[in-house]
């Protein structure tokens, strides 16, 4: 008995220290010291940095890289836990929605050092990442517009041609020539057209817009080109704003026109949308939509698709009289307690060069931050034979195009999870837009706290 | 049984297998008797004390304690006093919350415990396929998640099997997980479909409890299957019930995983049960000290619902014998 009560001790014992060693090795994320850990969350983007750490590991011998790449709803989530526990990425890739929230976590290592020259990469890109204390906190990695994506099938056999497609406008009063293509293009069960005589806007079979949800607080694939070219604004300042205006009058009458679009029967309904199951790209993929509203990082997919002949065509001009699409750059941070900081700085230095950027451009799946990087990508693209000019020209185009970035301010999470249901019930229920001014004085008290 | 019998003589005596009390032993064998046996058995009980005290008791002790906070969990925590439970009072998302997740558990437990009683007794009155109470199990062995995006496609408004059915019988397509008035019952009724069979079984391992002989004698007196339900049947199952409903309430209340992968808490927060808001709440806004705040709420409302179960159904009782 006193041998069996001295086995269950020891094994006890010796479970609950591997249990222990365990966690540690887990904490240190199994790298070693000479090695630097990097986060991404696009799969399609894991060979071309392969390629980018490889070139590195060989300029800088006896240093590692170790990519992980996890997807999206993981990532965040992962990186929060990783944070807490201190098993953070010496770098992950940083997205500018989060970045606030980083910023006030006070997460991230400034990267002044690194002497990033602004002027080297694509216009606005850099000055996105500066924090409100003046430090500079991620490194310019891509960028990404939105375009019309539309399945030349259909427009065709609507007799609309590339070049109409290409020179669409809009205005909230009787929506323009977009409103009339899109209602072209909407067909219903007895094959009537959405402006012919008859049509039937309860039972369509081919929607004229696809659905990309009710945009939360940005609408960057949704309401944000139209609320854009109307010229509004998310915030008081183009970033760290004080205060948000979803209580323009303006913005709410984009909103009210752009989801009546549904009402009208030429824009698929709400209920079409799951983020899982159901979203624009499939709708346009099962021939539900004839156009969708994406973005540059769904290129790959859309034209991947078998049987889909796709076009592109940039956003419609608005009452501005100017085009406008969200331009989103993703950049790399190095965390605050990196246990590399050394190796993570170079490894930024390099993921930020234009060497790296034109390797990663070569690949065709995203636009690199330097000028060199996206022409390499543009290449690539052609290469493909995928005409990509829908999202660069929008960047050179100062003249009849406006980007714009996604808001950047203190409490982004918070904004998000309130218009992300405020929206849904304009959208989903037909809650009159006027509610949006009790959400927007909700988010600014919480901002001005 | 007999195995006991085979074996060497256990260190039990006869009088303690008969339930008697053990007679007092002389200090030498206490140690290496009865006195032993407690040592180990506190060995046995460790790791689960261990995992109890570690992942249960603490966690609800710093619980209660970061509700008094303002915590974003990478600095430390603020003392607020009542602040946070001043901010639940007045939140009316808070209260829409609770509302919806009462609704999840009334249609949940209500189809559930109906249904799973109805299998139960086929299953012993019908059965004795051991395959078939296998069959009644199986949704089980599914994961939630897993459940909840095969449930997603499958009711897909546009792309689902579901709505192809109701679509090819002339009907309108049902926006299942995407209109407000659907979306709740809908995820109700998924986990129904996935808990249903092991909530049978439980109530099935009651029913076995129950004397045959009762049944026999019912019978002899011509009672009908119907009245033998409910005068033999339900009366005797009452406390194996019982316990079944405060596990499946505590349950419900809980609801978290299929909500995350089929609706999101949408279409504007018609599906954002409690859980799912602390998460959001915790882990989107980190804001841990309100969602804490919100948590010890919770379990409150568990605690007193669980206690008033308890007397209600009289579940420490029984009507056998």
């Amino acid at each position: 008995m006193r041998i069996r009560t001295r086995t269950v001790v020891a094994l006890t014992g010796a479970l609950a220290l591997s249990l222990v060693t365990g966690c540690a090795q887990g904490g240190a994320a199994g790298a070693g010291a000479n090695t630097v850990t990097y986060w991404l969350w696009d799969a399609n983007q894991l060979p071309a940095y392969q390629a980018c750490a490889k070139d590195f590991e060989k300029q800088n011998p006896g240093l590692d890289v170790k990519i992980t790449q996890m997807g999206w709803a993981d990532y965040w989530t992962k990186l929060t836990a990783s944070f807490i526990a201190g098993t953070e990425p010496d770098v992950f890739t940083d997205h500018i929605q989060k970045f606030g929230q980083f910023a006030d976590l006070n997460v991230l290592e400034p990267l002044d050092d690194l002497g990033i020259d602004e002027s080297a990469y694509q216009p606005g890109l850099a000055a996105n990442w500066t924090g409100q204390d003046g430090h500079r906190y991620g490194a310019p990695k891509d960028w990404d517009t939105v375009a019309l994506f539309y399945n030349k099938k259909l427009t065709e056999k609507a007799g609309l041609a590339a070049e109409e497609m290409g020179d669409l406008s809009w205005n909230p009063e009787d929506g323009g020539t977009f409103e009339k293509a899109i209602a072209h293009l909407t067909v219903d069960k007895n094959g009537r057209r959405g402006d012919e005589e008859g049509f039937d806007r309860k039972n369509v079979e081919v929607y004229g817009l696809a659905t990309g949800g009710a945009g939360d607080s940005d609408g960057q694939t949704t309401w944000s080109p139209f609320a854009a070219s109307a010229g509004w604004k998310y915030t008081d300042k183009a970033r760290w704003g004080t205060e948000y205006q979803y209580d323009s009058k303006t913005f709410q009458k984009v909103v009210d026109w752009y989801f009546g679009l549904a009402k009208k029967g030429y824009l698929a309904p709400f209920t079409d949308y799951t983020d899982g199951a159901n979203p624009a790209n499939a709708q346009v993929a099962s021939g539900r939509a004839a156009t969708a509203f994406d973005g540059a990082w769904m290129i790959s997919t859309y034209y991947g698709t078998k049987g889909l002949d796709v076009g592109t065509a940039v956003t419609p001009a608005g009452p501005t009289g100017k085009r406008a699409t969200m331009m989103n750059g993703l950049a790399d941070s190095i965390t605050k307690n990196a246990h590399n900081k050394a190796g993570a700085k170079k490894w930024v230095r390099y993921l930020a060069s234009d060497e790296c950027q034109r390797t990663v451009g070569g690949y065709g799946i995203v636009f690199p931050a330097t000028p060199g990087g996206t022409e390499a990508a543009v290449a690539a693209y052609e290469k493909k034979d995928i005409d990509v000019s829908a999202f660069t020209g929008p960047v050179a185009d100062k003249k009849d195009f406006t980007t714009f970035s996604f808001p950047v301010t203190d409490y982004a999470a918070d904004v998000y999870a309130l218009m992300r249901p405020a929206m849904q019930d304009v959208f989903a229920n037909n809650a009159p837009v006027k509610g949006l001014t009790k959400t927007n004085d909700q988010i600014n008290f919480i901002l001005g706290q | 049984m007999t195995v006991a019998s085979s074996s060497p003589p256990s260190r039990l005596s006869p009088r303690d297998v008969e339930g008697t009390a053990p007679q007092p032993r002389s200090g030498r064998k206490r140690e290496h008797g009865g006195g032993g046996d407690g040592a180990l058995a506190a060995l046995f009980i460790a790791p689960a004390m261990l995992g109890f005290l570690l992942f249960l008791f603490w966690p609800t002790l710093r619980g209660i304690y970061l509700s008094f906070t303002r915590f974003n969990l990478l600095t430390p925590a603020e003392w607020v006093g009542l602040d946070n439970y001043r901010r639940m009072v007045n939140d009316p998302i808070f209260w829409d919350s609770l509302k919806v997740t009462v609704e999840y558990v009334f249609i949940n437990i209500g189809v559930q415990t109906v249904s799973a009683l109805a299998i139960a007794v086929l299953l012993q009155r019908l059965t004795q396929s051991a395959v078939l109470r296998g069959v009644v199990l199986t949704p089980y062995l599914m994961s939630n998640v897993v459940a909840g995006i095969v449930w997603l496609w499958m009711l897909d408004t546009q792309l689902g099997i579901g709505n192809e059915i109701i679509a090819g019988l002339g009907l309108d397509r049902i926006p299942f997980l995407a209109d407000e008035t659907w979306a709740i019952p809908t995820i109700a009724l998924i986990n129904v479909w996935r808990h249903v069979g092991y909530t049978a079984l439980l109530l099935f391992a009651g029913l076995q409890a129950i004397p045959n002989d009762m049944y026999e004698a019912a019978k002899v007196d011509g009672a009908s299957e119907w009245r033998m339900f409910w005068r033999i049947t339900m009366p005797l199952l009452r406390p194996v019930l019982a316990v079944v409903l405060i596990m499946t309430v505590i349950g419900s209340f809980q609801v978290f995983d299929t909500v995350a992968v089929t609706t999101n808490g949408g279409p504007a927060n018609a599906t954002n049960v409690l859980q799912f808001y602390i998460y959001g709440s915790a882990f989107g806004r980190f804001q841990f000290g309100y969602a804490s705040a919100m948590s010890v709420a919770l379990l409150a409302v568990l605690s007193a619902i669980t206690i008033l179960q308890y007397r209600l159904t009289r579940a420490g009782q029984t009507d056998l014998g």
